[in-house]
């Protein structure tokens, strides 16, 4: 008998506001330690918390975007733990009436796509970080993340594979980035997952669960669920139980170890903050902030399809990030001649030769009008597709326009007949025996005297019309 | 001169009568001599003192006078100030040096107060005896072998003893009202959200609430009307809310037309016959100036005291977490591990008063009691709320004794908090309905002074203060000064 593997996952989201949750403190990354702190978010004795509203406007857009319901009213709550990294002693979160609940996501499998509930998306403050490492016998602290806006987002138990998981957060990544609520840097901790994971016999009712903590890379999540699934299975196997804890992920090792049990568990003492009113919303500003949505990746790749005529895979490719979209765009609104080949030579050529020097397509030293300009040379047969790769190279490299290497190299395809039909002469005339070998029925032989004559121009010749003129010379 | 009244000092201030210095120089004398006995100020800094002084006769001599121009003012030790420590009369945070001011501080400075030191308390405010404070008791001026009333005893204590003219406390369940009936002052709770709650060590954050302890109901309405106000830093400070005419609300001569509720449960059987007489009389007189004495209930009065002790330890249970010696206050020596560190540094800093409430607090709000405690205590606060929407659609303002006993003798109550949480029975519906309230003497038992409590519907701060001047007008308690020389 088969097992299923069941997941859900709770995902970190940092909204990037400018400033922080509840002060008005900076959240730029990389700071010195503490020095973006303020008595509010240090927990010094009296202060209090003021709600920023831009995180509440961001928090609101991702629900709608997920097609939740946005709670008019919502309301704070103190989570209440001891930790050196938590100033106040506990943190203020949503826990009885989160802004947004009931959406969905929707995510690519198997060629088809599969809808993913989304239980809730609360707001909430994020804690300072314990700095262990190379430190003997202390620890330090570093409060510049404390009181940083997080949105957590709670799945259903939804995901049938690590797989699933994987795609579900990528779609999700992909959506708080196109909506600019979070940079969603994974490196930089500000797009976080933890994953429930348990396991049953298909149709059966879910087995006990764990959770499995510090997964910060794709490929993390999918080991470790795949290594938590394989393990839950072999203990029940084996005639034994999983038993709900905690569990972390050591990723040198790739295995889960169990981190604290249920009876270890926290109890939070969740009760409502009383130094913040209820969140009253406005339907009026729920809807101002639905008229602001950006396209959607979903939307985008349909539009994609219908007005480019690209097909699915490329769509998806462009879309990939707002970033690419919006290059590709400017690049198809500049050649507007060939959407396709506007959609190969931005995700085939130009991407493909940044990404073997580590760069995004926001680092590109190409623009979209210079590379507009090179297809336009292929598009009026300046130069022919193989010599604007070499073309494509030198731009990277130097960043100068399509034209001016062109015109410097003398790349310049040849597009005239009579020096076409020269050079064919010139090639048959130097080969007389395939010529004879051709003419007696060896037509095989055509593609040697298109190579003959593409090297005799030096690539410059116009593939097309060598073709055209080498049938109609060669039957003479 | 001691026993001066804020106002007045106000006038010959601005009548050149007399300089801001010699006024700080007049108290100073005064802590000098009493304060060692009555234990009302836990830090005094003469030096600043007089600087302020100096600084408001100067300001007055270039620009004129600001609305507290040179008057001294004693503070609560609860509320934070960038000069001398806050400690919160715990050992906490005893030596602590707060960075900021509170709110209702900056306000003080730019009205021109002199901060004239800080004032006993019982240690965060939690106590109704000003007994638990780490520096020791505060003692009642009217017999020093007496509690002064808590947790704003020492902001009393200086007031009743003219070692200031004026002082600021805070209440939570009565901690502005019951020293001030038991010290023979005035206090006035506003509603809560009408003061700035920032800057204030927390106790119970849906219950806080600042303001002035004062010899006079005019004294009352002056600091008011500088301590309330919207403070965007403060988000349960509220904005959209009708104001004050503090100096009209405070003109009335008569109560013609006034509806006072009486309501039964605050008149039981069981209290102090003494006390019981002097309200009784009072509400005599009030009828005499035209008032309608009219009977009401509040019912779930009996529940109020239960369900404060569910809400404000739990509240507090979470407040009180920020002091775990990593960033500030008291640390103990050498922690083995940060377990040993959180422990150690908690049971040496709070007292046993803080503590109870802690446990209290933690044990409500536990997962399984949750919703037998805390939640259940909610509920109960929405029906004692809705007692009082009742009762303000039949009266006007309602009366009460502040406290069912006079001051009692130090110690009498240390060991049975149960007994002392009772004090404040009379107190604690008012926060937990958020509305505001006033005490002002009504009279002397055995040479002690009771309180006469009003309570208003929120935001109507003026009926108090009308009420109370009315009241206070007709009668001459504010003569009676104790008696202080065996104190000296």
């Amino acid at each position: 008998m088969s097992w299923e593997v069941v997941i859900g996952l709770e995902v970190h989201v940092q909204v990037n506001t400018k400033t922080k949750a509840f002060c008005g403190c900076s959240t730029a990354f990389g700071a010195e330690p503490n020095t973006q702190t303020c008595p509010v978010c240090l927990g010094m004795p009296g202060q209090l918390p003021v709600l920023n509203m831009d995180a509440v406007t961001k928090t609101v857009l991702t629900g709608l975007a997920i097609d939740a319901t946005i709670n008019l009213e919502s309301r704070f709550d103190r989570k209440n733990y001891f930790y050196p990294d938590l100033p106040k002693g506990y943190q203020i979160s949503q826990f009885a009436i989160p802004l947004v609940e009931h959406g969905h996501l929707d995510i690519p499998v198997g060629g088809g796509e599969k809808r993913i509930g989304i239980t809730r998306i609360h707001l909430e403050e994020d804690a300072g970080k314990s700095l262990h490492e190379g430190l003997e016998g202390v620890s330090h602290i570093d409060l510049n993340r404390s009181g940083i806006p997080l949105m957590e987002i709670v799945s259903e138990p939804d995901m049938r594979s690590a797989d699933e998981a994987v795609a579900y957060l990528k779609q999700l990544h992909q959506l708080v980035r196109f909506l600019d609520v979070s940079d969603a840097d994974m490196e930089k901790g500000q797009f976080r997952c933890d994953a429930n994971v348990s396991v049953r016999r298909p149709g059966q009712p879910f087995g006990t669960r764990t959770e499995l903590k510090n997964l910060n890379s794709f490929r993390f999540i999918k080991q470790a669920i795949e290594y938590e699934a394989m393990r839950q299975i072999e203990l029940i196997e084996d005639g034994g139980k999983v038993v709900q804890e905690t569990r972390l992920f050591d990723s040198t090792k790739g295995v889960t170890r169990s981190m604290r049990s249920k009876e270890e568990a926290h109890d939070y003492r969740y009760f409502p903050e009383p130094d913040l009113p209820p969140l009253r919303l406005e339907r009026e500003q729920v809807e101002q902030i639905r008229r602001g949505m950006p396209e959607l990746p979903a939307q985008m790749r349909r539009r994609f399809e219908q007005e480019y005529g690209l097909s699915s895979y490329d769509a998806e490719v462009l879309t990939q990030t707002r970033e690419l979209a919006a290059w590709y765009e400017s690049l198809a609104a500049a050649h507007p001649a060939d959407p396709k080949r506007c959609a190969n030579w931005l995700a085939n050529e130009l991407l493909g030769r940044l990404k073997e020097s580590g760069r995004d397509i926001v680092d590109s030293p190409v623009s979209a009008q210079q590379l507009a300009g090179l297809l336009d040379r292929i598009a009026d047969n300046t130069i022919s597709g193989k010599i604007a790769k070499d073309v494509l190279d030198a731009m990277i490299e130097s960043g100068e326009d399509a034209d001016a290497i062109i015109e410097a190299r003398g790349l310049k395809q040849v597009t005239d007949t009579t020096a076409i039909d020269d050079m064919i002469r010139e090639v048959m005339a130097a080969n007389p025996e395939q010529v004879a070998q051709y003419k007696a029925g060896k037509e095989k032989l055509f593609g040697f005297f298109v190579g003959q004559v593409m090297k005799a121009s030096r690539g410059k010749a116009n593939p097309a019309m060598v073709n055209e003129r080498l049938k109609v010379l060669l039957r003479e | 001169m001691p026993f001066t009244s804020l106002c007045e000092w106000s006038r010959r201030l601005s009548a050149g009568e007399i300089s801001a210095v010699e006024l700080a120089r007049l108290y100073l004398e005064r802590v000098a001599r009493y304060n060692g006995r009555l234990n009302a100020f836990v830090h005094h800094d003469e030096e600043a003192i007089l600087e302020q002084a100096a600084a408001s006769d100067a300001h007055r001599a270039k620009h004129g006078a600001r609305a507290l121009e040179g008057l001294p003012i004693a503070i609560k030790d609860i509320f934070c100030t960038r000069e001398g420590p806050t400690q919160c009369c715990s050992n906490i945070l005893r030596g602590y040096q707060a960075p900021y001011d509170a709110h209702v501080i900056t306000l003080l400075k730019e009205a021109g107060a002199v901060l004239f030191g800080k004032t006993n308390m019982d240690e965060f405010a939690m106590g109704s005896s000003n007994e638990t404070s780490a520096f020791g008791p505060c003692r009642n001026p009217w017999d020093a072998e007496r509690i002064p009333g808590g947790s704003s005893g020492g902001s009393a204590c200086a007031v009743a003893a003219g070692l200031a003219p004026a002082a600021l406390g805070t209440d939570t369940g009565g901690s502005i009202r019951q020293p001030a009936s038991l010290c023979g002052i005035t206090g006035l709770k506003p509603t809560y959200g009408r003061v700035s709650r920032r800057g204030i060590i927390a106790f119970a954050s849906s219950l806080d609430q600042a303001g002035p302890m004062t010899r006079s109901v005019e004294d009352a309405a002056l600091l008011a009307s500088v301590l309330c106000g919207h403070d965007p830093a403060d988000a349960t400070s509220v904005s959209n809310v009708p104001q004050i005419d503090w100096k009209a609300a405070v003109g009335r001569q008569d109560l013609k037309g006034v509806r006072i509720g009486r309501p039964r449960e605050y008149f039981s059987e069981g209290m102090d016959a003494g006390v019981l007489g002097c309200v009784e009389r009072a509400l005599e007189c009030c009828q005499g100036l035209g008032a309608e004495i009219v009977d009401i209930s509040l019912p779930h009065t009996e529940a109020a005291v239960a369900t404060y002790y569910v809400i404000a330890p739990s509240e507090a249970s979470a407040n009180l977490a920020r002091y775990d010696g990593v960033r500030f206050g008291h640390r103990c020596e050498q922690p083995r591990d940060l377990l040993d560190l959180y422990t150690r540094t908690r049971d040496e800093g709070f007292g046993p008063e803080v503590k109870r409430r802690i446990l209290t607090g933690t044990f409500a709000l536990s997962s399984g009691y949750y919703d037998a405690y805390y939640l259940k205590a909610q509920k109960v606060r929405t029906l004692i709320r809705q007692d009082f929407l009742r009762a303000f659609e039949q009266v006007d303002v309602i009366a009460t004794p502040t406290s069912p006993v006079t001051a009692f003798r130090i110690g009498e109550k240390t060991n049975d908090p149960l007994t002392m949480y009772l004090a404040d029975v009379f107190t604690i519906a008012v926060n937990l309905a958020g509305l505001p309230a006033l005490s002002q003497p009504c009279g002397f038992v055995d040479g002690l002074p009771v309180g006469l409590q009003w309570i208003a519907p929120a935001w109507r701060e003026d009926r108090l203060l009308s009420a109370a001047a009315a009241y206070e007008k007709a009668t001459d308690w504010l003569s009676r000064t104790p008696e202080l020389e065996a104190m000296a």
